[in-house]
Parts: C-alpha cells; structure tokens; sequence
C-alpha cells in the first residue's frame, strides 16, 4: 500500500510495516515454508473453523461424509469437466470452428449449438432428481401432486431453446447474405 | 527444415479464455453471493429456536457454532418467507457460476509439481475443503429441495456443519486472493474487457497464477460471450425457479422449481408439505373422537372440535414458507389464538411458550417446542379453518398451528396437545417424561 492515510493510521500502519519487516528478515522463513508469512496466518485460522466445523460434520457418519465431500471434488473436477470440455471440443471439430484460417461462420454454428445445449443441460444438472423421475414416488406422497411433467417440461425447454437459436442463426445469416 | 518441437503430453487445458481477469470476475460475483447464501442460511438455522428444546435441535453438538442464536421473531410476518426464498433461489442461481469459476482454475488441480513446499500443500489442502465443502453445501442443498434425501445423515446437520467447513476455507481463500482479483481487475479493467469482441479476444499474458494457457487454442467466444452465458444460465435458472417463491400468477412461471404448481383449487388448494397419508394420520384419528389436550400449570382441560369452535376466533393473513425454499401466499386463517387456550389454564397474562405435538406417530418435527413471544403473539393461532372452509386432511384437519414468520415445520399439523410451559415430552402430571 502505498497511497497516502489519514495521519491517526499512520502509526499503527507504520507499527505494521515493522512488523512485517521483522517477519521478512525471519532467517529462511519463506525457504523453509515456501510462502509468505501471512499465508500462514490465514490458512491456520481457517483450518481452526473448518476443524472445529469438520469434528461435527464427521461425528456420525464419517465416512459417508468423506465419500461426499471428496467424491463431490473428484467427480466434479475429473468427471463433469472433462465430460463437457470434451463435448465442446467434439462440437467444434464437427462444426469446423477454431481451425484456421477463422471462420466466422462455423463458429457461429457451433455456438447456436452450444448456447442452448449448456443451458438445457444445466438445468437438467440442477434439477436432475424431478425431471428423472428419481424422486417421482416420494414427490407425490408428500406434495399430492405427480412429478410426471418436469420431464416433458424439460424436453419442452431444450426444444424451444433450440429453436430460438436456430432462429436468431437464420436471422444472423439473412442479414450477413444481404450485407454480402 | 525447422527442428520438431519436443514431445510433450498434450495440454488439455487449452482455453484462450482461462486467465486471472476471468476468475477474478467470477469470484467477485461468488464473493458477492455467498455472504447472502450463508447468512440466510445463518438466520433459517435460528430460525427454528434450537437453543430453546432439544426437540428442535438437529445440532445439539453445535458448541460455539450456535454462539450468534437469538429469538426468532414472529415480525414482519413474511421474515421467513423472504429469507428463504432468497437463500434458495440465489443458491440455484449462482450454480452456473460456481461450475464456471470451477471451469477457470481446472488446470491448477493438474499443476506441477502437485506440492512445491509446506505452504503450498497446506493450501492444497484448503482449497479441498473448499472446493469439497462448496460442491457438499450446494448438492445437499439442491437435492433436499427437491426431496432426494440420498445424502449421509440428517440434511439439518449435514447443510450446517458443511456451511461452516465451506465458510472457514472461503475466508483463507478470500485473504489470500482479494489482492491478486483486485490487481488484476484494475490493470486489465473490467469495462474495457467487456467491450473486447471475438476478433480481438487474446489469451491474457502468462504470469504466475498459472491459469493461463501454455498452448491456447483459437477463441470461439469472447470472455464477454462467455460470461454472458454463465448469466442466461443464471437467468434461466431464476426463471425456472423464482415463481415457488414469489407465488401468486408467477408461481405457474416455475417450471422446474419442486412447487410450481398448486396441488388443488379452492380454499385450501396451495402447497401441502406434507399430505395426511404420508405422515400416517388416518381419518378415524381425526374425526368426532378427536379432543385437543391443553396442559399447563399443573390443569389439564379437554376440548372437542365444536367447543374450540364455539370459542371466540381471530383471522391471521400469514403464508406457509418452507426450508425448501418454497412458500404459500397469505392465507386467511381462522381459529383460537394460542394465548387464549394458554389462559384456558390458567396463563392469563404473559404465557410461557408451548410444547406441540401432533397426532403423527412418528418422524421428525412431529413435535415442536415454540417461544414465549411466539404464543404471545395474537396472530399465532391454533387454525381450524383456512380461506372460508375446514382445514383439509392435509393441511392438518382437525387443527393445526400457525406462527407468523416461523418455518414451515413449525406451523404443527394435527395437533392432539398443548403442553404450556414446557419445552418436551411431559407425563401425565406434568414432569418431564
């Protein structure tokens, strides 16, 4: 920080500066842990809540719970991420886009496709146990009503996402052929 | 000829798009959301008073994680209503962000090497908890909404504790990142970006977050376009959504939401949470037999349907509003106020709070303790009747309670006791049983 304070700050800023002068000049501290002192402080303060937090998370049933936050990670980072990446790069390849020289076109093709096809996937992410019917049994026992239409609503969404990408595709083409 | 390159293993990550300005966009839209989401959270775990019975305590571990604990009050009487349609709708909504600042730091899970000192493994180990922790609250969030209670244990428990281990490394997070997002924001801009097309869509220069691509591939989207479809995805998912929460004509705009629909007409057509048949309360229990026992001071005083009837009533405009994140409209109630059956034995002035219980013979939430200011409240009743008509098997014939403000599950159905002054299960001479 280098701005200029207001003089009642001064002195507890320079008391700081201090501080962490001393901490630098600590023999090897940054060798030995490999990061800055403060990094150190933050990190032992969280850990201090997430243990105090994670004791009772873990007290009855620890390992489902290890299972759940791990496996929660794992199949997010090693799972969904290569999943869609790859999607998406399959959607390019058979659409042409990315490959020089640039067509603006393919591009644009291929983002008509994926615009709707990430959203109707998203919402098929977060709404999986409905529009599944996973949870049909249960759902209707509770609320009395059916959890038959979330998937025709779905299917309905997806369709009429994809056709207002079509459209507006069709309109972007039209206008591109009348420039020339 | 040139030489060949050497061999390498492919990158996978090769996204122009990835760089610090991305990540530091989304995480100051996380930073401004997630604060929201845990306190909301924070305020609907008061909100069923655990410090005041162990009847409403799922927690009853929860040590210093209770310190902030306060009498949840009964005004304004939509309190609940918007703190929980607010902490479930903006949790389904920011889930296309976090997916897609998860999608911008992807390549610093493969970093090598995997740890370079004890700092680093230490924040490796952070970042689990957080990443772990984030993906825990926002699965067991989303799915108990929607009743797939596939998770280990009791979501009460599972979605509190997680709050805090998922908070606790966000705070590391958020000291140790605030600079580098603060930097990055103000020398690349955030404006200018914006304003960038595809055309002029450049990988940002590599430097030591290791978040840029070592070999980027062509941009098929500016970082513009790509923000812009975390915000349609967001923007899909409140449409969606909203409506259960908002109720009224846009309750029918949710169409993926749990309550879009409203499982009758009538008077007592809005949202049952939970039916008759399935907390197996069965109709002989419920008809002329049924009596409402009041304790308290040592009386006890048995009422039939026609005598609570006959005693004077009120009216209460007040909602149904759901941990799921749901609520009713305001429905118009009508019974006897809770502290006109506390005077019944004897409770004339200031009454104590009550312990509920139902006629359901088993599972959670059967019975309820509330507070003092609860049953004082006069708009608190015990309703026998909602919109004009008969409370309906499901909404709780013969009577039920309902507090304004409090949660869902506190509103009891098919209340058989009152017990005033008491916080638990109690014997026949009023000890604790």
């Amino acid at each position: 920080m280098t701005g200029r304070r207001p003089p009642f700050l001064s002195g507890a800023a320079a008391a700081g500066r201090r501080l962490r002068a001393r901490l630098r000049r600590l023999p090897g501290f940054r060798a030995v842990y490999g990061e800055s002192p403060r990094h150190l402080v933050a990190l032992l303060a969280s850990f201090a809540v997430c243990g105090y937090a994670l004791a009772r998370l873990l007290a009855r049933d620890w390992f489902g719970v290890v299972e759940w936050v791990v496996g929660a990670a794992l199949l997010h980072d090693l799972v969904l991420v290569p999943l869609y990446g790859g999607a998406d790069r399959l959607l390019h390849r058979a659409a042409g886009a990315g490959r020089r020289p640039r067509s603006r076109w393919r591009t644009s093709v291929a983002n008509h496709i994926r615009v709707p096809a990430s959203l109707s996937l998203l919402l098929l992410l977060v709404y999986w146990p409905l529009v599944s019917r996973d949870v049909a049994a249960r759902y209707r026992a509770a609320t009395g009503t059916s959890a038959e239409p979330f998937r025709e609503r779905w299917l309905a969404i997806t369709g009429a996402l994809f056709a207002l990408s079509a459209l507006h595709l069709a309109w972007t083409a039209w206008r591109r052929r009348r420039r020339g | 000829m040139r030489p060949l390159p050497p061999r390498r293993p492919p990158n996978p990550f090769r996204s122009p798009l990835r760089g610090p300005w991305l990540t530091s966009v989304l995480g100051t839209v996380l930073l401004a959301g997630l604060p929201v989401l845990f306190v909301t959270g924070l305020l609907s775990y008061a909100a069923y008073n655990p410090d005041l019975a162990r009847i409403n305590d799922k927690t009853p571990d929860k040590g210093l994680l209770g310190f902030y604990l306060f009498s949840w009050p009964t005004h304004p009487y939509w309190l609940y209503r918007l703190t929980q349609g607010v902490h479930v709708t903006l949790g389904v909504v920011l889930v296309p962000v976090l997916l897609a600042k998860l999608w911008s730091v992807a390549p610093k899970l493969f970093a090598l090497p995997p740890l370079r000192s004890a700092g680093h493994a230490l924040e490796r180990l952070s970042l689990l908890l957080l990443v772990g922790g984030g993906l825990f609250e926002f699965a067991t969030g989303i799915l108990n909404v929607q009743l797939d209670y596939v998770f280990p244990g009791s979501f009460y428990r599972l979605h509190f504790y997680g709050a805090w281990v998922f908070v606790g490394a966000l705070l590391a997070h958020t000291v140790l990142k605030v600079p580098i997002a603060v930097r990055t924001l103000r020398d690349r801009g955030l404006r200018a970006e914006l304003r960038t097309p595809l055309e002029r869509t450049r990988p940002e220069p590599r430097d030591p977050t290791g978040l840029v691509a070592t070999d980027p591939a062509e941009p098929t989207v500016s970082r513009r376009g790509a923000l812009g479809m975390v915000g349609l995805g967001s923007l899909a998912l409140l449409l969606v959504t909203a409506g259960q929460s908002i109720g009224g004509p846009l309750r029918r705009t949710a169409l993926l939401a749990p309550r879009g629909r409203n499982p009758g007409t009538g008077p007592n057509g809005f949202q049952v949470n939970k039916t008759a048949a399935l907390a197996h309360v069965r109709p002989q229990d419920t008809g002329e037999a049924w009596r409402l026992t009041v304790r308290g001071n040592g009386r006890t005083v048995r009422l039939s349907r026609a005598e609570l009837e006959a005693m004077p009533q009120r009216t209460s405009m007040l909602p149904i509003a759901c941990v799921e994140g749901w609520s009713s409209g305001d429905q118009r109630w009508e019974g006897v106020p809770l502290r006109e059956l506390a005077a019944l034995v004897g409770h004339h002035t200031d009454p104590p709070g009550v312990f509920v219980e139902s006629l359901q013979p088993a599972g959670s939430f059967r019975a309820v303790a509330l507070r003092a200011n609860q049953v004082r409240d006069g708009r608190a009743l015990l309703a026998l009747r909602v919109g004009g008509a008969d409370l309906s098997p499901d909404h709780g014939y013969p009577a039920r309670v309902i507090v304004p403000a409090a949660p869902g599950v506190m509103n009891t159905k098919w209340v058989r006791q009152l017990t005033f002054g008491a916080t638990t299960f109690t014997t026949d001479s009023g000890e604790p049983a």
